[in-house]
């Protein structure tokens, strides 16, 4: 593994980015950053992702792999000799991808348009949205230390990249996350102690600010 | 059937999310039960083993749901070892076919668009529907380079699968809906690798009556069409 060549094709604030960035520190792998302009979009992004030109695109000896959760599968194939993220049993792994679907089908979505909506009453429909599905996650999180039980694995880095994002929401919404789902809070704090974890995410009050920008650039 | 690998699929005769799962139960070889849920009328089953969603397929293995067609698929790869693989075992190659399997996904709802629009708006679909299909041409290519899609029935795999749920009735579609749904002349390999996919025994075996499906897609065009007249 030590001649591989990885990169990663990223964006700062996209929770997708920072779910590869977790995978990658998960296993100690050695990679070059390059931060894209998603207004302006490299020639190499453009390449590598001719199909979508999004990120995040993980390049690994000059092959491309896109979409997020792909990555990871993917990361956590190769490199199979630590801190596995994904567990191995096939329906526990089933759970944890059902889950991860979920997360990526709802909570996007629903949180943008509680942070660039403009009518009250959208803001709060989508806001009620959001809670219910945070709670419905809460539940599947139960008395665990983690989704995945004791450690820390493939469905909590799926999660985790958006907390950055609820001090937006929450701003914007006008609500708290931590008096709507206290115990998810308590495990997104878990999560926030290791450093994969960490190392791996930006300041919620800059998401926020970025937030505020790309809103009034509407 | 053994009492210690029973299976169970609910599923619907016109989902193409449930006939993915059909599919590869047949091409693996495993023996099932399937069960017909009525849409307007799901049964308790159903809505006990999948509470979030409540929609087919639910696949069912020794009492223990799985939700969500590519889920499933997967699911099925990893437990029954023996028969057909799904998946490729090369990371990368992994990597690619679940990427393409969300491509044609995509390309389904603009499909369904096209299915739900008529004048203009179709137009518009359409035209962005054969681009995909554009794309995916290239796709192939590249995947196959020695110039055949692979279509032993032995060798379908996941992405062969979904693309048969997906687009596998697309003479039918084009006649329900009056527009063509692939272009032989704009993507002559994806024309020939779908007509080759269909002309399997597996695949024959499990297609819905020409007449049902045209007759179903005639009603959803014309509920949708209808639900956005002025």
């Amino acid at each position: 593994m030590g001649d591989d060549k990885v990169v990663l094709l990223d964006f700062w604030p996209s929770s997708y980015g920072m779910r590869v960035r977790i995978a990658l520190a998960e296993k100690g792998i050695k990679y070059e950053a390059r931060e894209e302009n998603l207004v302006d979009k490299s020639a190499l992004l453009q390449e590598m992702n001719p199909v979508h030109k999004m990120i995040p695109v993980l390049i690994h000896n000059g092959k491309p792999i896109s979409e997020s959760l792909v990555i990871v599968h993917y990361i956590d194939e190769v490199w199979n000799h630590k801190s596995p993220l994904l567990p191995s049993e096939p329906y526990q792994l089933s759970q944890a991808r059902f889950w991860a679907d979920y997360i990526d089908k709802k909570i996007y979505s629903i949180g943008k348009r509680v942070w660039m909506g403009t009518k009250w009453e959208d803001q709060e429909v989508a806001k009620k949205e959001l809670v219910e599905c945070l709670k419905t996650l809460e539940g599947e999180l139960g008395d665990k230390l983690y989704f995945g039980g004791d450690k820390f694995g493939f469905l909590d880095l799926a999660l985790i990249p958006f907390t950055t994002w609820f001090y937006t929401y929450e701003t914007f919404g006008s609500f708290s996350i931590e008096n709507e789902c206290p115990k998810l809070m308590v495990w997104a704090t878990r999560c926030m102690q290791k450093q994969s974890v960490s190392n791996s995410l930006p300041d919620p009050h800059k998401v926020y600010d970025f937030a505020l920008q790309l809103k009034h650039n509407c | 059937m053994a009492e210690e690998n029973r299976v169970t699929l609910h599923g619907f005769w016109a989902s193409p999310y449930s006939k993915r799962v059909e599919l590869a139960l047949k091409f693996k070889g495993i023996p099932f039960e399937f069960v017909e849920e009525d849409l307007r009328n799901k049964s308790s089953q159903l809505l006990k083993h999948n509470p979030i969603h409540k929609k087919v397929p639910v696949l069912l293995h020794n009492g223990k749901p799985i939700v969500d067609s590519h889920i499933i698929l997967e699911y099925i790869d990893e437990t029954w070892k023996y028969g057909p693989k799904l998946l490729p075992q090369d990371p990368y190659k992994r990597a690619q076919v679940r990427f393409w399997v969300g491509f044609l996904q995509q390309s389904y709802e603009t499909l369904l668009l096209v299915c739900k629009t008529c004048g203009e708006a179709q137009e518009k679909a359409t035209k962005e529907l054969h681009e995909k299909f554009e794309v995916l041409e290239g796709m192939l290519k590249e995947f196959f380079p020695d110039g055949n899609p692979c279509v032993e029935s032995d060798d379908v795999g996941f992405l062969g699968i979904v693309m048969i749920s997906l687009f596998g009735a697309h003479k039918v579609q084009s006649e329900a809906i009056g527009v063509k749904v692939i272009d032989p002349e704009k993507t002559p390999f994806v024309f020939y690798w779908i007509n080759a996919l269909i002309e399997l025994a597996v695949v024959k075996d499990s297609a819905p009556p020409h007449d049902k499906t045209v007759a179903f897609l005639h009603a959803f065009r014309s509920t949708a069409l209808k639900s956005v007249a002025p």
